[in-house]
């Protein structure tokens, strides 16, 4: 039976005409529905969401909006139209021609960086998939289910890339994207960040602000790619990757909005007190972002990595805006500056450029969850609340790289593990901290209300009023 | 080193070529008498095949080699009514002294290491021929017989010196030039000769050698012999050699005409053989056709057509290619190996080279088919088959892609086109490789249940499935996997490092078996060409590069 691929699986890839992927899509699709049906958002199957839906990359087909069942969601393959002469930005191929095929010699590296960016996108999905049943709001339940279609695509994406270039090698590995699971001890997630749980909504408003930010910044890198397909690919799914950040912000911003408007109200800043009246403190508030900012901080891996220094050199992923850089792009002699401990101290030296690769994107991170933060703040600020969130210390709680075997405080002091034993529940969620978090989770699904704890937004998606009935339930 | 960088070029420059003929032979003159024919090296010193060194003392180069190896395929074809071969030296008191020491000193590594490759094959082929073809081979040592030149003797099935108070047999490699007596030498001594290790270790750093008696008690030699009654000697055991052998009396020869082929920078193209060379991409495609069918069926018929028959001439053409590619394009490091033809065909050629096996001329050629097949498995390149619809690999030509280090073979089975492969008789004992064992034998380590299903499936034609099954090939992607797995694995292979990839495609192709020659290019060569390339032989101050300059060596006396 023919099956009328553009229509069920909108795309610029020319896959009708594709017979390679065809046939591995007919394998795969159906498993990916079946694990959508598993592991995709508990109870939804039946719901009518008010989706985007990308069915063409032009400005007008990006953002296609429409209730849908998820199952019935058209998981599409979009890759940034592809630019003529295109030449390579940097490394030891700097100024070739990109490549349309996979160079055999980088098969099996560009595999795996595909496959661990891949692995990511339904780790996600799995990590959030009871959050429906705590919602705050439809808009939020909306926000949810939009940011899991979009983290399906993404895994969509990837697959193509897999199947597309990888021969069975790819197929394989495709269908092993599949068999792995967030937080199962025989089969886990690639990466450890995404084995954690993300038991509630202020967990996944962190999540999408620190940890999809951290998907911003590897995407724009492998954006950069020699390898054209992949570079497009994510080049593409950056455009998708700005509402999870924006759900992610704007989340902690109205939870922050109206624990200050209950400060204010009650003119306290009593954690008890602010706590009985149905709010999240402030203080707790701080210790998630930083929680969620050490955990994620390590999925940039080691100061200095060898790996991510061969990446660049082949050309299989730049830096955050590689072109806007003013430098040879090759790096032969640059230096970078990072921490280093020393004794008691923690000092700065300076490392060839090319070996601190991770550390300089981890940097850029940095420098963009900061911006978010001040707008945070600037919140606080507006509701005259006199309080100010600020960032830990980069060693603040690492597991990975320089930092991971010493203890730093938030403000950067290396201090002992007697000190780190007494204080530590002052800087990260306790247990006490996560359970009331929880106690707040109540579903609220009536169109337009809004739990207490959370401030509604200010407008709706795409025009529609905030009490919009963003998902009907059946 | 500026002498080996100019060396290098020169290589780069000016190619080998392997085909000769007798009648502007430099170094070698061949005389006949009934059964025996005598092989007499006189080389020429100033005949060598690069400049820069003079071939003194009956000392040879390549150029040497490539004569002499002609010289042993003439005696092969041309004349079956030959059934010993003499080799002896026209020189006065001396009879080899082994390779040219100058010349080594010149050369590059791989230059070295390629002329000692060829070299080795060269003795193989004659103890292959003696094993196979009952040529035997008399070394009549009428003078000092040292290094190489006593490697050449130890490839003969017997050796005898004169006894002239002064010649003796030495390998003084190690004494004199810091290295060992890698062509053969050292495992012929023992694995050969079955000299006892402790005489082998005096035997092999004295410089002046062995002679007299001893040489006899040693068993470095199976006869002392004086001068008076050299020549008698020589002629008597030639002559009871002659007798064990089944050469045709009165055998009429095939002439071995030269080959047709156009060389261009794409590579060597000949009827039945075609090279495509993609310098960028540094691999070579390989073709070797089938004839359109079989059209020699009885020995007349075969011998009428001589040279001309397909299996003979496919085989020289393939030969000459493999040299060419060898010695003339070092950095081409994989090789893709391809045929083309109806398989069918080539299972019936393979049917009358079995019918006719006994016969002289089959026999030869089914010879120069195994030592040719033989120097794929010992060539220094990644070998990768690629079987596709209109390929032929049956039989004797399966051979190639059994030989290679992975194979790709097209399923077609929804449709497009039939792609199969074919064994034959000829797949099961013919064609050893150097360690003596089929390379099915060899593929599955003699394991019986695999073999026995291969045996089984003789005479049919395969299809993907059914060769996967067998182990036959590595891989049957179908048409919408095949072009991408075979790309990428080509790049893939091309990248690594062509040391790593010898030294592994050395090891994996020839299993768990040793013979004597397959711990001559493994073992033996493997030390030489540490040896090689170590600072106590090719430093400023190594032995190798100080001979003849009268200063000493200076080592560095840490043992590694």
């Amino acid at each position: 039976m023919a099956i009328d691929y553009s229509e069920r699986i909108p795309n610029n890839v020319d896959l009708s005409n594709n017979k390679t992927l065809q046939r591995a899509l007919e394998n795969w699709q159906p498993a990916f529905l079946d694990w959508w049906g598993d592991m995709g958002p508990e109870g939804s199957p039946n719901y009518d969401v008010y989706l985007r839906t990308a069915v063409s990359v032009d400005p007008t087909g990006w953002a296609h909006f429409d209730h849908v069942k998820m199952p019935d969601y058209r998981w599409g393959i979009f890759l940034t139209p592809q630019e003529q002469n295109k030449k390579i930005t940097f490394g030891d191929h700097k100024g070739d021609d990109v490549w349309q095929e996979v160079p055999g010699e980088y098969r099996s590296t560009l595999r795996r960086i595909i496959v661990t960016q891949g692995d990511t996108e339904p780790a996600s999905v799995e990590q959030q998939r009871h959050l429906g049943l705590t919602a705050p709001s439809l808009y939020d339940l909306r926000n949810l289910f939009q940011v899991n279609v979009e983290e399906g695509r993404h895994l969509w994406a990837m697959v193509y890339l897999l199947h597309a270039h990888f021969g069975r090698d790819g197929r394989e590995e495709g269908e092993a994207l599949l068999e792995r699971r967030s937080g199962d001890a025989d089969n886990p997630r690639i990466l450890t960040a995404f084995n954690e749980q993300t038991p509630d909504w202020l967990s996944f408003f962190m999540f999408t602000f620190f940890t999809d930010r951290d998907g911003k910044y590897q995407l724009a890198s492998l954006a950069e790619s020699a390898f054209d397909p992949l570079a497009r690919t994510c080049k593409f799914m950056l455009t998708e990757e700005a509402h999870h950040l924006f759900v992610g912000e704007q989340g902690v911003g109205r939870a922050i909005q109206r624990t200050c408007e209950v400060m204010n109200e009650l003119k306290t800043d009593d954690v008890a007190r602010l706590r009985a009246a149905g709010v999240i403190d402030l203080p707790t508030l701080q210790k998630y972002m930083n929680f969620h900012f050490s955990v994620t901080s390590d999925l940039y891996g080691s100061e200095i990595s060898s790996n991510a220094a061969t990446y660049y050199t082949t050309g299989l992923k730049g830096r955050f805006e590689e072109t806007k850089l003013d430098d040879d792009h090759k790096l032969d002699n640059n230096e970078y500056e990072v921490m280093d401990v020393a004794g008691d101290k923690i000092l700065s030296r300076h490392v060839a450029a090319l070996s601190a690769l991770n550390e300089r994107l981890r940097d850029d991170w940095i420098t963009d969850v900061q911006a978010g933060m001040d707008r945070w703040n600037r919140i606080v600020a507006k509701t005259g609340v006199n309080f100010k969130f600020t960032l830990p210390h980069k060693g603040f709680h690492r597991k990975i790289g320089m930092f991971a075997d010493v203890h730093v405080a938030p403000d950067g002091r290396l201090i002992s593990e007697a000190e780190w034993t007494h204080q530590h529940q002052n800087w990260l969620p306790t247990a006490d901290d996560r359970l009331y978090v929880h106690s707040l989770m109540g579903r609220v699904v009536e169109p337009g209300k809004f739990a207490g704890w959370i401030a509604p937004p200010s407008r709706g998606i795409n025009n529609q009023p905030v009490n919009f009935d963003y998902v009907r339930f059946n | 080193m500026e002498a080996v960088a100019i060396k290098k070029e020169a290589v780069a420059v000016e190619r080998v070529d392997y085909q000769v003929d007798p009648s502007s032979y430099k170094h070698w003159r061949v005389g006949f008498d009934g059964p025996v024919a005598t092989v007499t090296l006189d080389i020429n010193e100033d005949g060598g095949i690069r400049p820069g060194y003079k071939l003194k003392l009956n000392s040879y180069d390549l150029g040497v080699d490539i004569e002499f190896h002609d010289v042993l395929q003439r005696l092969r074809f041309e004349h079956p009514e030959v059934r010993t071969v003499v080799i002896t030296s026209g020189k006065q008191k001396i009879f080899c002294s082994g390779a040219n020491i100058y010349m080594l000193g010149l050369s590059t590594h791989a230059w070295k290491v390629n002329f000692c490759k060829f070299t080795n094959e060269t003795r193989n082929g004659i103890e292959d021929s003696s094993q196979f073809s009952g040529l035997k081979f008399i070394a009549a040592c009428n003078g000092t017989t040292a290094g190489g030149g006593y490697e050449m003797a130890l490839a003969c099935d017997e050796i005898a010196l004169v006894d002239d108070r002064n010649s003796s047999v030495s390998l003084p490699e190690v004494p004199l030039l810091g290295v060992l007596p890698g062509t053969g030498g050292l495992t012929r001594v023992t694995d050969k000769r079955k000299v006892r290790r402790d005489h082998a270790d005096i035997f092999c750093t004295i410089s002046e050698g062995v002679r007299g008696p001893r040489a006899v008690e040693w068993r470095l030699v199976d006869a002392v012999v004086k001068q008076q009654q050299f020549n008698d000697h020589i002629r008597t055991r030639a002559l009871e050699l002659a007798k064990l052998s089944d050469r045709p009396e009165g055998g009429k020869g095939v002439v071995l005409t030269p080959l047709k082929r156009v060389i261009d920078d794409a590579g060597y193209h000949y009827e039945f053989v075609d090279t495509q060379i993609d310098a960028a991409a540094r691999t070579v495609t390989l073709t070797v056709k089938a004839p359109a069918a079989v059209t020699a069926r009885t020995v007349d018929e075969i011998l009428a057509q001589g040279t001309a028959w397909w299996p003979l001439q496919m085989v020289r053409e393939l030969d000459d290619a493999i040299l060419n590619l060898r010695t003339n394009h070092l950095d081409v490091g994989l090789w893709i190996l391809k045929t083309e033809g109806n398989p069918q065909v080539v299972l019936d050629s393979d049917a009358v080279l079995d019918a006719h096996k006994d016969n002289w001329f089959v026999r030869e050629t089914i010879g120069m088919l195994r030592r040719t097949l033989s120097r794929i498995d010992v060539s220094s390149r990644s070998l990768y088959a690629q079987i596709e619809p209109g390929s032929c690999f049956a039989g004797t030509l399966l051979e190639i892609a059994l030989a290679a280090d992975r194979s790709w073979m097209l399923d077609t089975t929804d449709g497009s086109g039939v792609n199969t492969v074919g064994l034959s008789a000829m797949n099961f004992g013919p064609y050893p490789m150097a360690n003596g064992l089929t390379r099915i034998d060899s593929r599955f380590y003699k394991e019986e249940a695999p073999i026995a299903a291969i045996k089984a499936a003789t005479g049919k034609l395969l299809n993907p499935a059914e060769a996967l099954a067998l182990g036959l090939i590595t891989a049957a992607p179908d048409e919408l996997d095949y072009a991408d797995e075979v790309r990428i694995a080509i790049e893939e292979r091309a990248a690594l490092s062509p040391d790593a990839l010898t030294g592994l495609e050395a090891n994996l192709r020839f299993g768990i078996y040793e013979s004597m020659n397959t711990r001559v290019f493994g073992r033996l060569s493997a030390w030489q060409n540490w040896i090689f390339n170590r600072p106590n032989a090719v430093g400023p101050n190594g032995a190798l590069k100080l001979f003849g300059s009268g200063k000493r060596a200076q080592f560095d006396w840490s043992r590694v």
